[in-house]
């Protein structure tokens, strides 16, 4: 076990450092520069400006430097808002986005594993028809098209929800059903098919034939083999939370990281993009990590071992 | 011993499926007294399967329906029981042991668990402690070594034969009055079989319970039945006990079965090890003897008008025209005659005596 826990870790490292160079090669290919952009510096102010952060070395030594400085996991100060530092701006924006996407996780998966399991349970009867069709549904549309309608509708016509802004709880609410609606839609299709599936299985015939009860079937026995699938979805998933916040977050206007991350790219931040990605990478690889964890304390059949599964 | 445990009187059942209704079983007649043991044989899809699961009630509805029939245990009538009175007779006075113990075990669930469940769901004054004690005893009683460690795996830690052993540790749990086994075996390799088998014989003699054994080999037949039916496109076409089925059968589908037994000596008649030709469709079941098309012996008639039962004896029952008065009189033909007896003598050097019942 803590064998396959520093093997992973070897390859969260390898991981990374194939995600620094990949993203520094990308921003250097991509056109303009952070100072640029807007305002037409005079060109000797300009390349003071470069000369302060470095960017006119030659680029293997801007690569050295920023392998360095994200090996001590400091990012340096941000290129358009002068004074500020990455890590400061990730410290104060992460909590909020963490907040939408976790709020947005229990939704996925709460609404998802009851929306599955109910239509399992009424397999091929009307309320598995109305469930099957909204799940496609919210598959089918993309969060920001749902954003927009979920402002237009209970935001302005309906005023039950703030249109946008981030300030308490209550505003929370349309973006993180934004971002989870099609991650729902998904699980509940899973626990569905998986509900189905165990359902057909002998063990559940068995679990019958000892005269246990529908309910006592389904809690003590074939949901938590259903729900399996949704483990392994859940990395995934927090990928597709975070993606998703990128896009809700600018719609919405929540200071959140995500929301960071799209406009340094458009800015051209180096130092914030380099920042950002590293975060975002290191967190999503330590999800996966500790979804594969977790999945072998779920499942006694899967035996962590040296990276391989037995 | 005359009071019989389980009656089935003319049950039917139907599947609706997008083909048509299948009519997986047509009009069958059992009975089961208190600790003895019937035997069903038949081919594959004939019925046995549905039968055993129907008396459970474990028919899925849809698609299964009861079309007809009465399923009377105990003097009282399942068929029209509700789940919730079903769930206090499953596994408590009739138990099932599946025929894949693969796939019967819940794979995420601690064996101990899953034994215990049963101890605890039909006994609500036991405590968890005293749940524990018996489901040790039961993993040591199935024959499993080292039951306390043991109680604490998970299925996948065991082999086939041991899940098997489990699969009827669960069912002797509640003590049940009838138990079924549905092809115990043959998901099994033939040592594992060979133990299950004493395994089944041994609960036979130091229990009470009444065991329906489902099987489509008349070889394991001559080792535990007293009672037999012989089942075919969802019908019983011969019925009697164990001495009688093996001695003086009367269905040709029985002597087909009888022939096709494994030859254990002499790998000669190899024509007789199967019954030539297929089941029925039992969406349109063919008019007359089901049988008919693949009987040698086929008369006219067999292919207008379905048989009734023929008494042979009291306790001896075929449903063939060849028992008609005005039949001509068929004998066993000589190489099942022969394979019989190979199967009789064997069974006698070791040490197994055929028929308890009827002598
Ligand atoms: N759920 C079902 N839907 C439709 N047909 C079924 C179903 N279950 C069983 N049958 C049919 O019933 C017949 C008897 O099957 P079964 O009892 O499983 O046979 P076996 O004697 O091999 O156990 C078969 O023809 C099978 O196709
Ligand atoms: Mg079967």
């Amino acid at each position: 076990m803590l064998k396959y826990i520093l093997k992973r870790f070897v390859y969260i490292f390898i991981a990374l450092f194939l995600i620094i160079t990949i993203t520094f090669f990308l921003m250097r290919l991509a056109p303009g520069s952070p100072f640029a952009s807007e305002k037409s510096f005079p060109p000797e102010i300009e390349a003071q400006l470069n000369a302060e952060y470095g960017l006119d070395n030659p680029w293997y030594i801007q690569y050295k430097d920023y392998l360095i400085s994200t090996a001590q996991l400091d990012f340096g100060e941000s290129m358009k808002y002068k004074g500020r530092s990455t890590n400061d701006m990730i410290a104060e924006s992460f909590p909020i986005s963490l907040t939408l996407g976790v709020e947005a996780m229990i939704l996925a998966v709460g609404l998802g594993v009851l929306f599955g399991s109910v239509a399992a349970l009424y397999h091929n009867r009307g309320v598995d028809y109305v469930v099957t069709t909204i799940a496609v549904l919210g598959i089918s549309v993309p969060s920001f098209i749902l954003a927009g309608l979920l402002q237009y509708f209970l935001g302005l016509k309906l005023q039950l929800f703030p249109i946008s802004g981030w300030n308490g709880f209550i505003y929370s609410i349309l973006p993180a059903t934004a971002i989870a609606v099609t991650h729902m839609g998904f699980i509940a299709k899973l626990v569905r098919s998986s509900m189905l599936e165990q359902n057909n299985s002998e063990y559940v015939k068995m679990a019958r034939s000892k005269g246990l009860s529908k309910w006592g079937v389904l809690f003590k026995h074939s949901l938590r083999n259903a729900l399996l699938p949704v483990v392994t979805y859940l990395a995934p998933l927090f990928a597709g939370v975070i993606t998703g916040s990128f896009i809700v977050e600018q719609i919405f206007a929540i200071p959140g990281l995500g929301k960071y991350f799209v406009t340094s790219i458009t800015n051209r931040d180096y130092t914030v993009i380099m920042g950002t990605t590293v975060f975002y990478s290191i967190i999503l690889l330590l999800a996966v990590l500790i979804v594969d964890i977790l999945y072998g304390f779920i499942d006694p059949r899967i035996k962590l071992r040296g990276g391989k599964k037995a | 011993m005359s009071e019989n445990l389980l009656e089935v009187k003319n049950l039917k059942i139907n599947f609706k499926t997008y083909a048509g209704i299948v009519q997986a079983v047509r009009g069958v007649n059992f009975e089961v007294k208190q600790g003895e043991t019937l035997c069903i044989v038949g081919e594959s899809g004939s019925g046995k399967s549905v039968t055993s699961n129907a008396l459970m009630k474990l028919i899925p509805q849809p698609p299964g329906i009861y079309e007809e029939g009465q399923i009377l245990f105990d003097g009282r009538d399942l068929v029209p029981m509700t789940e919730k009175e079903m769930t206090k007779i499953r596994g408590n006075e009739i138990a099932m042991i599946f025929q894949d113990p693969m796939t019967a075990l819940n794979p995420t669930m601690r064996i101990g668990k899953q034994i215990m469940e049963v101890i605890l769901k039909h006994n609500k004054n036991v405590s968890k402690a005293d749940a524990k004690k018996r489901a040790i005893e039961l993993i040591d009683q199935v024959g499993i070594p080292f039951p306390e460690q043991r109680f604490k795996q998970y299925p996948h830690e065991f082999s086939g034969g041991m899940r098997q052993r489990i699969v009827i540790a669960i069912a002797l749990a509640a003590e049940p009055k009838l138990l079924i086994a549905d092809e115990p075996t043959t998901a099994l390799d033939v040592t594992i079989q060979a133990q299950i088998i004493e395994l089944m014989k041994e609960i036979q003699r130091t229990s009470n319970t009444a065991i329906i054994f489902i099987t489509h080999d008349l070889g394991v037949v001559a080792n535990i039945a007293d009672r037999v039916a012989v089942m075919y496109a969802g019908q019983i076409v011969e019925y009697g006990t164990a001495n009688e089925i093996f001695y003086n059968p009367k269905h040709p589908y029985t002597w087909g079965l009888l022939g096709s037994m494994p030859d254990l000596d002499n790998d000669a008649d190899q024509l007789l090890r199967t019954i030539p030709g297929s089941p029925p469709d039992l969406i349109h079941p063919p008019k007359g003897d089901a049988f008919a098309a693949r009987n040698e012996y086929a008369m006219q008639i067999d292919y207008e008008q379905d048989p009734p039962m023929f008494e042979v004896s009291a306790t001896h029952f075929a449903k063939t025209w060849l028992l008609h008065p005005d039949a001509p009189n068929v004998p066993v033909p000589e190489a099942v005659r022969k394979r019989i007896e190979g199967y009789i003598q064997k069974n006698k050097e070791a040490g197994i005596d055929l028929g308890k019942v009827g002598e």
